[in-house]
């Protein structure tokens, strides 16, 4: 009997070396060690074996059945293993081939600006207002203390609809509005659509955006306004912008100002984009003038403010290099696919 | 304004200061700079030389060989083409081996200057150049007269061989100042050396207006004036000058006009010019003998007055024009131009000078009726001191007297009814440092002012202040505080931020049009902006009904062109033109959208503007997209916006769209309804497919397009951005697919509606998978099957709880809409 183990074991071993596959491995499993196995046989047959030869032969019968379990266990994960291997060497594929197309639409760049542009001052803690395009007289000219013969009323600079409704040239008109609705304190932005009578060309559209602020408050001073600017600045074109405000002229503020940054493009050394200067113009500014604010029926002893408008594609023009304004309305998806 | 440095230094002395920090201060303190140009830098061996033998050339015609004498032993040979050369004539001499500024003639200017070296010209040698004063670098517009379409022949005597630019004096910067409409008495050279005295704390002088008056008579003896319209001119001083020599100016005289941007051309014309440069007096002079009855009356010109005016062009004047007449006739129009009929000629002896202020409205609405704008009328216009009148009289007279081109008569005209008197207004230190956030003492203040010439009186906090006239901008107490900000410096301006705290926060409709700005580009669709103004064509084109509301136009008066002349009432027609101009490029597919304003006619609207209404309009073509790729985005869109129960009803007499792939999308308006009445619908746009004929109307002949305008109040009106949580459901769902035959043209839409009535609590969803017309179907029929899942929060249904109401679903479908169950 010990002889017939002996073999069983054996046997055994030279099968599972040949084997290769997991159901050859379970063949042998079940010839072994299945219910009619050869070892389930033998230990079957144990009981006509005297107590001592019992002993002996299935101490080696348990020995045998070990070292095969051990062998089957060993010899099943080396076949699933190489299994695996043979199929993950099947279903290689090539990881150059290009992903599947997942299209992520674009906002328009100035929409892009006027969020970016937002966003800073919300952080600030302006609100966004809005007022229409098409204006009164009064909104766009005299309640920003532009005297009866400004040059910018003229039919030549701005569209009319009549004699008192215009499109409006700014949006300062919304300062307007706001004084009118809305006692201090005052911190809004105003986004929008202007329009002025320019023929398109690379550098003039006939519509453009703005976005306004205006500042009302209890002593509020210039120096708030430098700070306010001053780090708009430095959020929309990085820590290291540079302002410089340059006394200018506005109806509706007094003292004025224009503010330059630092070149972004060369930090301030002089290149194209600065036209050598070092220095950008990026927005109007100044003192809210006190015929403004009389408008909205405020107490101008009590408060100031300022007030400041960018123009969003000038903004846009030069933070994206884009050399032709008339691009932002032709909506080629060429074009704005790339502000992706 | 040009301000060339070297006239400037004439009133306050620069001289010290560097060029760049110059222009940098000038800015900070509020003159900003339009360009600094550098004149004659690149000009290199250009010398003084005289033309001492000129020969015919031996084989052209047109050319001379000219022998120079440029100070050297030998002459130099310089061959020319130019027509005004004379023996004896002192010209600039480009030598062999010299750069010139350029532009050669007929060529364009090159970086750097252009060299000049020796060549043959038709086999004669040349050794350089004589040089015109556009080749040295001067604007054709300021060379002189005399010499304009020729060699630069100078009108004096310079050391031969002396190097040219140094002999003239020619190299000096000329800084362009950007005048703000507010400071008119900065577009003259005194205003300029007022702001530079200021800006950098120095002394300047006002000039010499000392007269020696050798004339014999008086001013008064010659001409009488009467002004009677006394409103539109304040002042009119006239000046008599004798013994006129009309002839040309001296170089230094000339050269300044030059620099500043103006032609000389002979001394009286160039003195009153230089005036009006200097003070921003525009000047004019007649010829006495032209002045009928020695006498200048100022009025209005009768409607239908005709003048001829010195560009010899006859005008028809209007009553509302202020003229300048003589005893019979007009001579001139008030501030704008002199007439062709008192103009000075070569041979005037007696002039009367003319330094009056005219009204700038007056004279704007003239010169605009006229179309006829002059550096006088531009200048009226802005507004002018009539307190500069009887000092730039005086001035002029001075520079004749200095170049000897006549003699001033004793005394002058002033009619000045009512003289312009400064305003005197308290301003208040406290008040200054609490608008710009500083703390500077009085002393401080009144110093700066002072700079500016403003009187300070008072004391304490009050500062009582007075302007110089010239300064019409000086009117409140915020006029000062700029004056203060901008000497002091709004760089040495601290910096804060406001105090007080705000939250931010922007309107529902505004989050709402940014949310679905995200929404449609995560949907993969790019954004467009298109202008707000349109051609009122573009709903010809997209087949807009006769009588529609969408023709009910805001109209500009005065607009660029046609194609912008209404204020748009829908974003169709824009769509269609980027998508058409998309389509022309090549580009094979789009999906776009605009979210922008629309603008309705309200006539009662309190303010009379029309309203203005957001519309959303989406537009795409290209081999994915059909109608209900289309309808995926919208209704996608409008569950993120919270809009879930939207019905799409079918439209077929739209004209924008195919008749059998259109419709109007609604949502139930949620206002109750009427016993027995269908609940009212609110729709929120339309969509489609775009009808054939509008394609080609865009160029877009056969193609594919789909589009929708959705009205976006109205989609703000039904948005529910709140979420409620549901539970997630606990017992298991169990599923029913059905297929049934229907007649073709029955709607899915309707068997979805009865589906979902007869389901009762349990139906959880329906959704279509198939339509199937074909084999086993027989013609006319369609089959349609669904997928319906049941499902009860409380219970694990059985199958019985599920075959109640499946077969009420069924036996509803059959009934009311003769929907039979199909083997599947």
């Amino acid at each position: 009997m010990q002889a017939q183990l002996n073999r069983i074991l054996e046997e055994a071993k030279s099968q599972l070396q040949a084997a290769e596959t997991l159901a050859q491995v379970d063949e042998i499993r079940v010839k072994v060690l299945g219910k009619k196995g050869q070892l389930t046989e033998i230990l079957r047959g144990m009981g006509k074996l005297s107590p001592e030869e019992r002993k002996v032969t299935g101490q080696m019968a348990n020995s045998v059945r070990a070292e095969i379990e051990g062998m089957l266990e060993e010899k099943f994960e080396a076949v699933k293993k190489a299994a695996k291997e043979a199929q993950f060497a099947a279903e290689k594929i090539d990881v150059t081939e290009p992903g599947k197309d997942i299209n992520v639409g674009v906002k328009h760049p100035v929409t892009i600006t006027i969020e970016e542009i937002s966003k800073v001052f919300m952080n600030m803690g302006f609100s966004i207002v809005e007022g229409p395009e098409v204006e009164t007289v009064f909104n766009n000219f005299d309640g920003l203390n532009a005297g009866p013969n400004h040059p910018a009323r003229d039919m030549t600079d701005t569209f009319y609809i009549t004699e008192d409704i215009l499109l409006r040239t700014q949006t300062s008109t919304v300062q307007v509005r706001t004084l009118q609705k809305q006692q201090p304190p005052i911190k809004v932005i105003a986004p929008g659509r202007t329009f002025r009578c320019d023929t398109p060309d690379a550098t003039h559209s006939p519509m453009f955006h703005q976005i306004e602020g205006l500042v009302v408050d209890e002593g509020i001073t210039m120096a708030d306004l430098k700070g306010t600017l001053d780090s708009f600045a430095k959020q929309l074109f990085g820590p290291e912008t540079k302002t410089k405000f340059r006394p200018h002229h506005f109806p509706f503020t007094e003292p004025s100002a224009e503010m330059d940054v630092s070149c972004f493009k060369c930090g301030g050394k002089g290149c194209r984009v600065c036209k050598g200067s070092g220095w950008i113009e990026i927005l109007g500014c100044g003192m809210v003038h006190p015929n403004v604010l009389k408008v909205g029926n405020i107490d101008t002893e009590k408060y100031t403010g300022f007030a400041f408008g960018i123009g969003v594609e000038r903004v846009a023009m030069l933070k994206y290099g884009v050399d032709d304004i008339r691009l932002f309305y032709e909506n080629d998806m060429r074009f704005i696919n790339q502000f992706k | 304004m040009l301000v060339p440095i070297e006239w400037l230094n004439d009133y306050i002395d620069t001289k010290d200061i560097d060029i760049t920090e110059f222009c940098d201060r000038m800015i900070m303190s509020g003159s900003n700079l339009e360009t600094c140009e550098h004149f004659c830098e690149e000009m290199e061996n250009v010398v003084v030389g005289r033309i001492d033998k000129i020969e015919r050339h031996p084989d052209a015609d047109k050319l001379v060989v000219c022998q120079l004498n440029v100070g050297a032993e030998e002459p130099v040979q310089i061959v020319t083409g130019a027509p005004n050369v004379f023996e004896g004539a002192y010209v600039p001499v480009a030598l062999h081996k010299s750069r010139i500024p350029g532009p050669l003639h007929g060529k364009a200017k090159e970086e750097g200057g252009t060299k000049i070296t020796k060549g043959k010209l038709r086999g004669v040698e040349s050794f350089g150049m004589l040089c015109s004063a556009e080749e040295l670098g001067f604007e054709d517009k300021v060379v002189p007269v005399a010499h304009k379409d020729g060699i630069w022949i100078l009108e004096e005597e310079y050391e031969l061989g002396m190097d040219f630019a140094e002999a003239l004096g020619l190299k000096q910067a000329v800084v362009d100042f950007e005048i703000t409409p507010n400071r008119p008495d900065c577009l003259a050279m005194v205003g300029m050396a007022r702001e530079a005295a200021a800006t950098f704390d120095r002394p300047f002088s006002y000039p010499d207006v000392e007269l020696e008056e050798a004339g014999e008579k008086e001013a008064k003896d010659f001409v009488s004036v009467e002004i009677r319209n006394p409103e539109n001119c304040k002042r009119y001083v006239a000046r008599v000058v004798t013994d006129v020599k009309v002839e040309q100016s001296p170089w230094w005289l000339q050269k300044r006009l030059m620099y500043a941007g103006m032609r000389p051309i002979n001394n009286i014309v160039d003195i009153t010019n230089f005036v009006m440069l200097e003070y921003g007096q525009p000047i004019h002079a007649f010829d006495i003998n032209q002045v009928k009855g020695s006498k200048i009356i100022v009025e209005n010109a009768a409607d239908g007055d005709k003048f001829t005016t010195l560009d010899e062009n006859e005008r028809e004047m209007t009553k509302d024009m202020l003229m300048i007449k003589d005893a019979e006739r007009s001579i001139a129009i008030a501030g704008v131009m002199g007439g062709l009929n008192s103009e000075i000629e070569e041979d005037t002896t007696t002039i009367i000078i003319e330094s009056a202020n005219f009204n700038g409205d007056s004279v704007r609405a003239t010169s605009k009726k006229l179309t006829l704008r002059t550096e006088a009328s531009s200048r009226f216009e802005k507004g002018i001191d009539p307190n500069l009148c009887e000092a730039a009289a005086d001035r002029v007279c001075k520079l004749i007297e200095m170049v000897g081109a006549g003699k001033v008569c004793k005394g002058s005209v002033d009619v000045y009814p009512n003289p312009e008197i400064a305003k005197t207004i308290n301003i208040r230190v406290d008040r200054i440092n609490k608008v710009l956030g500083i703390d500077l003492s009085r002393e401080e203040m009144v110093k700066i002012l002072e700079g500016l010439e403003i009187k300070v009186a008072g004391e304490g906090n009050i500062m009582t202040v007075t302007p110089p006239t010239v300064r019409q901008d000086l009117l409140e107490e915020e006029d000062y505080i700029e004056e203060v900000a901008r000497i002091y410096g709004y760089d040495n301006l601290p910096v804060t931020l406001p105090k007080g705290n705000n939250e931010s926060g922007k309107s529902r409709e505004r989050a709402l049009r940014d949310m679905a700005r995200e929404a449609l580009c995560s949907m993969g669709l790019n954004e467009i902006q298109t202008y707000s103004f349109v051609s009122p064509k573009g709903v010809d084109n997209v087949r807009i009904g006769e009588d529609s509301w969408e023709r009910a136009f805001v109209k500009l008066i005065n607009p660029l062109g046609e194609e912008n002349s209404v204020m748009r009432t829908i974003l169709t027609p824009n769509m269609m033109e980027v998508l058409a101009r998309n389509s022309s490029r090549n580009i094979d597919a789009v999906k776009a959208f605009e979210i922008g304003n629309t603008f309705m006619d309200n006539p009662y609207s309190p303010d009379n503007l029309p309203d203005e209404q957001y519309s959303l309009c989406i537009g795409m073509y290209g081999k994915d997209e059909d109608f209900y790729s289309l309808k995926g985005n919208i209704v996608e869109l409008l569950k993120i916006m919270g809009i879930k129960d939207v019905t799409f009803i079918a439209e077929s007499e739209y004209g924008v769209y195919h008749p059998g792939r259109c419709a109007r999308i609604a949502v139930p308006s949620g206002r109750p309804a009427p016993e027995g009445m269908e609940p009212e619908m609110d729709e929120l746009g339309i969509m489609g497919e775009i009808h054939p004929d509008v394609a080609e109307n865009y160029g877009m002949d056969g193609m594919r397009i789909y589009c929708c305008e959705l009205m976006f109040d109205s989609v703000v009106r039904h948005a529910d951005t709140n979420i409620v949580f549901s539970p997630l459901p606990k017992y298991p769902s169990t599923s029913r697919d059905i297929a049934l035959l229907v007649d073709e043209d029955m709607e899915v839409g309707k068997i979805e509606a009865v589906i979902r009535a007869n389901g009762g609590n349990i139906l959880e969803s329906v959704k279509l998978f198939d339509v199937y017309r074909g084999k086993q179907v027989e013609e006319g029929k369609k089959s349609v099957a669904f997928a319906l899942v049941y499902r009860d929060a409380e219970k694990t249904l059985t199958d019985e709880d599920v075959a109640g109401v499946h077969e009420a679903v069924l036996e509803a479908l059959k009934e009311k809409l003769n929907a039979v169950l199909r083997e599947m």
